[in-house]
């Protein structure tokens, strides 16, 4: 089901990109450049190895400044989520119930490299925390492409 | 020297509670502020001429105004807390700590609030394509080179991070909905014996199931209510609230604070260790307030714990040393917090759940009336009162007072 409102084309289960522009400074930037081409890449302490997200200038764990930008494979585990049913807005009417979910990424630590995103393809009884999820990035305009997962089927896993 | 009893609540006042929206036009936030800093001063036996200090949280309202309003003389000392409600409880400790320095006598604490034009908690990010969403916190980032990741996610409000962490307490510990459900439930049945609550039909557990789900797994009945209205608290050192009106409410410890990487805004906190992620946040604060005051949990006879959605009362019963960490469901279950039979009685005013939401006032409110032996709940041979605030972002925190 689509509709259009304020926010674009609605869809059910799909929280519309309502945020179109990053407002990115110097070190969330090249986060935003490898969206744009579907890649995921993610700051990590080239001191001490610390992935961060979103990501700081600086090291939480060891205060350094210096970083690399590592790129991961998009595939995470859901550690927690919510089916969201009531719209915050009178025009995401027809976008509830939406999936929303906390990741942790594969090849991060977890805990400091969380992603909170949009769950979509899914319907509300087939997610659970432990669910296995892939990142896709929806091209929004030259400057933003919002993360969203999917869930791992079948032998994709 | 430590400030603890160095100084006391002497006068608490409110105007009328509405629900939200229903202030608006015969009320200002203006005229609700300045309402209930009169009753609170009349409540004490003090006059406006007495006021030299603001102790707030969450920025709750300018002090410059406010002062010049109600013809304040001379203004010593203005601060606030920072982030939202989670210091509510904590700035009673602000205000005393003023007090204790030197650098105030007579110390107000108020957050007026009025929902017509801008609505509380419903969004911290605005959208930049006209379709804005007009409620909450549009000023927390709408600009932040951060909000991209997760203003898209469509986790909007405070409500949507209570949603995550309950959803991992219950995953984690095996709490259960009907253990929230108790929390929603004992609240409701002391909020109906109050003539001002907002809500006062008894609530079951087949209520609570029935009610529509907002963000799973809470539903409406965990979430606070929005109320315009305004409770305003006045603290004064511990000599000088000798010869007021009511006996005093001492203040014997408090704090506000977190962990370090709750973050500053609600999401942000979900990148902390599960430990920390999985709470209310007030375990550190907790710790730091009972040291200050010489007592733990075990001497606290009531506890009016911010409610801003259920699940969060039972996690700050574990953070604030009620029973052990992941066993708030079971605790809750036993009828502990029930006011008569339970250990330690929980929100008997009916908190923001079910008496009326001024982002933890009333909680102030209702300690000094439980410490008086004046309150519509009583708590037989109450002493010592807990106020705590949050969960929000950082600082959480509470206050424990004693008669």
């Amino acid at each position: 089901m689509t509709a259009t409102s304020s926010f674009g084309e609605i869809r059910k289960g799909v929280f519309p990109s309502m945020q179109k522009h990053t407002f990115a400074d110097p070190t969330t930037q090249p986060f935003w450049d490898a969206a744009r081409v579907g890649r995921l890449i993610v700051p990590c302490c080239t001191r001490c190895g610390t992935f961060r997200l979103p990501p700081y200038p600086i090291c939480y764990a060891c205060q350094s400044f210096d970083l690399e930008w590592v790129e991961l494979t998009g595939l995470g585990t859901v550690y927690s989520y919510t089916v969201v049913h009531h719209p915050l807005h009178p025009d995401l009417v027809d976008a509830v119930p939406y999936l929303s979910a906390i990741v942790e990424l594969d090849g991060t630590q977890g805990e400091g490299a969380r992603m909170l995103a949009n769950v979509i393809d899914c319907e509300p009884g087939e997610i659970s925390i432990g669910s296995r999820v892939r990142i896709i990035f929806e091209h929004v305009n030259d400057d933003m492409s919002t993360p969203r997962f999917r869930l791992v089927r079948g032998d994709e896993k | 020297m430590s400030m603890k009893d160095q100084a006391a609540v002497v006068g608490v006042g409110a105007t009328e509670y509405y629900r939200r929206g229903q202030s608006y036009p015969t009320e200002s936030e203006l005229s609700l502020v300045c309402k209930a800093i009169l009753a609170a001063l009349d409540d004490a036996g003090l006059k406006v001429q007495d006021i030299d200090g603001f102790a707030l949280y969450a920025s709750s309202f300018e002090p410059a105004e406010v002062a010049a309003a109600l013809g304040v003389p001379e203004v010593r000392y203005t601060a606030t807390t920072t982030g939202g409600g989670g210091a509510s409880g904590a700035s009673i400790g602000l205000a005393a700590s003023a007090i204790h320095a030197g650098m105030a006598t007579c110390v107000v604490t108020a957050y007026p609030v009025q929902q017509a034009k801008r609505r509380y908690g419903g969004s911290a990010v605005a959208t930049d394509n006209g379709a804005q969403l007009t409620y909450g916190n549009a000023a927390l980032g709408i600009s932040s080179p951060y909000t991209g990741f997760s203003s898209n996610s469509g986790l909007l409000g405070p409500g949507h991070a209570a949603a995550l962490i309950a959803q991992r307490h219950m995953y984690k510990y095996g709490t259960t909905r009907e253990h929230f459900a108790e929390i929603a439930i004992s609240t409701r049945d002391n909020a109906s014996r109050r003539p001002k609550a907002l809500k006062k039909s008894p609530l079951t557990l087949d209520d609570y199931f029935n009610a529509r789900m907002i963000a799973e797994p809470l539903c409406l009945l965990d979430f606070t209510l929005e109320t315009d209205g305004c409770v305003a608290a006045i603290t004064v050192s511990a000599e000088r609230a000798k010869d007021l009106r009511h006996p005093p409410v001492y203040v014997m410890g408090s704090a506000h604070g977190g962990p370090g990487r709750t973050g500053p805004l609600n999401w942000k906190w979900l990148q902390m260790a599960e430990d920390d992620l999985v709470s209310s946040g007030s375990r550190y604060p907790a710790k730091r307030m009972y040291e200050m005051a010489g007592v733990g949990p075990e001497d606290v006879d009531v506890a009016l714990i911010y409610d801003n959605f259920a699940p969060m009362v039972l996690m700050q019963l574990e953070d604030f040393g009620f029973c052990p960490k992941g066993e708030g469901g079971p605790f809750v279950a036993d009828g502990n917090i029930r006011w008569k039979t339970g250990s330690i009685p929980v929100n008997t005013h009916g908190g923001n759940l079910s008496e009326a939401y001024l982002l933890g006032m009333s909680h102030i409110m209702e300690a000094v009336e439980q410490l008086r032996g004046t309150a519509v709940n009583q708590v037989d041979g109450a002493e010592i009162a807990l106020v705590t605030g949050g969960t929000s972002l950082l600082p959480m925190g509470g206050t424990l007072l004693r008669k």
